[in-house]
C-alpha cells in the first residue's frame, strides 16, 4: 500500500468538529485537489497529517503511521508542506533557506562548520523553482509568488516524498499561476502531490483527480468532470436554487 | 576574500585597542574598571547569541554569571586560608567545625576552573530541556529566567554560614600563587580577561556565520516552520542558551580576581537586568554591539553615578526603552541604515531587475 491513506480521521477542537471521519486514499503519483468551501476542513486535514492538529483514526504514508508522531518526525518521514501564506525565513538568503531545509540530517560537525559551495541538490532545486538568480537575496525581499515556490524549492531538497500545499496560487498573476502548475506537473513524475485550491479555472487545468470537502466530511471524490457533474457538489457551491 | 579579511582586520584593531592602546592610556584604577567591564561584555556576547540570534530573552544571565563566580571565589577563599583551614567568614558566621561537603571538591585548582565554565553550562542543559523541550518561550521564557534568578539570591543569603549571604565572599586576596594587591598582577588579570573576550568573540563569530548560525536564525524567526523541515527547534535553541552561559559562568570567574568579590547583588535581578540593557544597546543580532554596549552601558554607570546617583536609574529605563522602540537593532545597526539611506538612488533602478525571474518563468 503506497501513497497517502487516511482513515476514519475525527478532529475536535473544544466541542467544535472541524474533521468528521474522513477516509481519504492520495496513490503515489497523484496530483490529488481537495477543494470544498471555507471552514470545510481542508487546512485541519493537513495540519491533522503533519502533525501540527491532534487526530484520531489513522493516517498512514508509505504504510507507516504518521498519527501520534511529532511534527518533525514526520516530516523527517517524507511528509513536506507548505502554508496558506507564505513562510519563508525573511532575513536568510534563498541559498541559506534552501540549505536549511535540506540539512535536519546533519550531524553536529558539519553543523558547526561554514557552508562551503552550493550542495548539488539545492542548486537542481534552484533551477526547478527557477530561482537561481536570486539565490542570494534574502527571502523577504521576494516576490510573493517567488516565496511560494521557494517552499516548493524546500519540499524538494528536503527530500519531501508527499507535497501538501495549502493554496499555492493564490494572490498570483496569471503567468504565476502558469508557471506554479507546469511545476506541479514536473513534481508529480516522482512525488505525491496533495493540493487545496479555491481556484477553480487553476483546479480544471492541473488537477489529475479531485475531493470536495464539505462540513469537515468528504462530499464527492472523481476526476474533475465526475465531480462538477455531481449535483451534491453543485448545491453546495451554488445553493438550492442553482441545482 | 574579503569575506574572511574583514572580521580579521576587526579581531586585529580589538587586539591592538585592548592590548597595547588601554594599557597605555589608562591609569591602573581605570585599566581594572576595565578590565570588570569586559566581563561584562563577555556575558554580553553570549546574551548576543541567545537573544540576538537565537530570539530567548534571557532576564536571568546572572544565575550563570554567579555560578562562575563563587566557584572560583570558593577555591580562591580556599587557597587564601591555607589547607586544612576554613575560609574566614565560616569561622565568623558558621557554627562549623569541618568544611561542607560541596566546598571540598574546589580546593582542586583544576577542579575549580572547569566548574566555572561546565557548572553553568550543566545547569543550563537541565533548564533548558525543561524549558524548550515544553515549548516556553517568549516572555514566558524571560519571566521564567528571572524568576530563578531571584530565586538563586535568595537561597545564597539564607546560608549564609556556607555562601558567606548577603556580604557574597568578600576580600579575595590570591590568584593561583599571585597577590591580587600587587598592580602587576592586577594588569595580568586585565590581560587575562582581555584575552578571554577575544576568544568567546572568535567562537561566536564562528557559531553565527556556520550552519549552525543560519540554522538559529530561522528558529528565531519561525520556530513552528523549522519544525516541518525535520528539526527538533529545542535543540537548537539548547546550544546557544548552554554556550551563553558557559560565556555567562567565564566572565563570572573572571569577575572575581578583578574585582575581589562576589555577592548576590551582583547576580540577583537588577544586574541581570543591565546585563540585557548593554546588548540592546549595542545591537543584539550582530557580534560586536552586544560587547560594545555592555563596555559603553557600565561606563555610562560608573560615570553618572559619580557625579548624580540618583539620576542614573532612570537614565538605565531610557536606556533600555530607547533602543527597543526606536532603534530594535540597537546602535550596530545604524551604520547599515545610514548606509542604506544614501543608497537609495543607487538601489531605484536596480528595483525592477528583481521581477525578471517571475517574468522569465512566463
Amino acid at each position: 500500500m503506497s501513497g497517502l491513506s487516511v482513515r476514519d480521521l475525527r478532529v475536535v477542537f473544544d466541542g467544535f468538529v472541524a474533521v468528521g471521519g474522513v477516509d481519504l486514499d492520495v496513490p503515489a503519483g497523484d496530483v490529488r485537489f481537495i477543494i470544498g468551501p471555507n471552514g470545510a476542513g481542508k487546512t485541519t486535514l493537513i495540519d491533522a497529517v503533519t502533525g501540527l492538529a491532534k487526530a484520531t483514526g489513522s493516517v498512514t504514508f508509505e504504510g507507516q503511521e504518521l498519527l501520534g508522531s511529532k511534527v518533525h518526525k514526520i516530516a523527517r518521514r517524507g511528509v513536506g508542506r507548505t502554508f496558506q501564506t507564505a513562510t519563508v525565513f525573511e532575513e536568510l538568503t534563498v541559498l541559506q533557506n534552501l540549505d536549511i531545509a535540506a540539512g535536519w540530517a546533519r550531524g553536529p560537525l558539519t553543523l558547526l562548520r561554514t557552508r562551503k559551495g552550493v550542495p548539488p541538490e539545492v542548486e537542481a532545486a534552484l533551477e526547478t523553482v527557477r530561482l537561481t538568480e536570486v539565490r542570494d537575496k534574502p527571502a523577504g525581499t521576494l516576490a510573493h509568488g517567488q516565496k511560494q515556490w521557494l517552499e516548493i524549492g524546500m519540499l524538494l531538497v528536503q527530500n519531501a516524498q508527499l507535497f501538501l500545499l495549502d493554496e499555492p496560487v493564490a494572490g498570483m498573476s496569471h503567468e504565476e499561476r502558469d508557471a506554479t502548475g507546469e511545476l506541479l506537473g514536473q513534481l508529480s513524475r516522482n512525488h505525491t502531490v496533495v493540493v487545496i485550491e479555491h481556484d477553480m479555472d487553476f483546479l480544471r487545468r492541473f488537477a489529475r483527480s479531485v475531493t470536495v470537502m464539505h462540513a469537515g466530511k468528504i462530499l464527492s471524490e472523481g476526476t474533475v468532470a465526475e465531480v462538477q457533474a455531481d449535483p451534491r457538489v453543485q448545491e453546495v457551491y451554488l445553493g438550492h436554487a442553482a441545482a | 576574500m574579503t569575506y574572511l579579511k574583514k572580521p580579521l582586520v576587526g579581531f586585529g584593531v580589538a587586539a591592538v585597542l585592548l592590548f597595547a592602546v588601554a594599557p597605555v592610556a589608562l591609569g591602573d584604577f581605570r585599566l581594572n574598571l576595565l578590565a570588570k567591564y569586559l566581563c561584562f561584555a563577555i556575558i554580553a556576547v553570549g546574551i548576543g547569541l541567545a537573544w540576538g540570534r537565537g530570539g530567548m530573552l534571557t532576564l536571568g544571565q546572572g544565575v550563570f554569571f554567579g555560578l562562575g563566580g563563587y566557584a572560583m571565589a570558593m577555591h580562591l577563599k580556599l587557597a587564601d586560608a591555607g589547607p586544612g583551614n576554613l575560609p574566614d567568614f565560616m569561622q565568623l558566621y558558621g557554627q562549623l567545625d569541618a568544611l561542607p561537603w560541596w566546598w571540598k571538591p574546589f580546593a582542586n585548582p583544576l577542579f575549580a576552573l572547569a566548574a566555572t565554565v561546565l557548572l553553568p553550562m550543566f545547569v543550563a542543559l537541565l533548564l533548558g530541556l525543561l524549558i524548550f523541550r515544553r515549548k516556553v518561550r517568549g516572555a514566558y521564557f524571560a519571566i521564567l529566567s528571572q524568576a530563578l534568578c531571584a530565586a538563586f539570591a535568595i537561597l545564597l543569603i539564607g546560608q549564609q554560614g556556607t555562601t558567606g549571604g548577603t556580604n557574597g565572599l568578600t576580600d579575595i586576596q590570591g590568584f593561583f600563587g599571585y597577590d591580587l594587591n600587587d598592580p602587576v598582577n592586577r594588569r595580568m588579570i586585565y590581560f587575562i580577561i582581555a584575552g578571554a573576550l577575544l576568544g568567546v568573540l572568535a567562537l561566536t563569530w564562528q557559531l553565527n556565520r556556520s550552519r549552525y548560525g543560519e540554522l538559529l536564525v530561522a528558529v528565531r524567526d519561525g520556530e513552528e516552520r523549522v519544525r516541518f523541515l525535520g528539526y527538533d527547534p529545542a535543540n537548537v535553541k539548547l546550544v546557544a542558551y548552554v554556550a551563553a552561559a558557559g560565556m555567562a559562568g567565564l566572565a563570572g570567574a573572571l569577575f572575581v580576581p578583578a574585582v575581589g568579590i562576589i555577592s548576590p547583588a551582583m547576580i540577583g535581578v537588577v544586574p541581570s537586568i543591565e546585563f540585557v540593557i548593554g546588548v540592546a544597546v549595542g545591537g543584539r543580532a550582530s557580534l560586536v554591539g552586544p560587547a560594545l554596549g555592555a563596555i559603553a552601558v557600565a561606563w555610562a554607570k560608573t560615570a553618572l553615578s559619580e557625579r548624580a546617583p540618583s539620576a542614573w536609574t532612570y537614565f538605565e529605563g531610557l536606556l533600555f526603552i530607547l533602543p527597543i522602540v526606536f532603534l530594535p537593532g540597537g546602535l550596530a545597526s545604524l551604520a547599515g541604515l545610514i548606509r542604506r539611506r544614501r543608497a537609495v538612488p543607487v538601489e531605484k533602478p536596480a528595483a525592477p531587475v528583481e521581477k525578471t525571474p517571475a517574468e522569465v518563468a512566463t
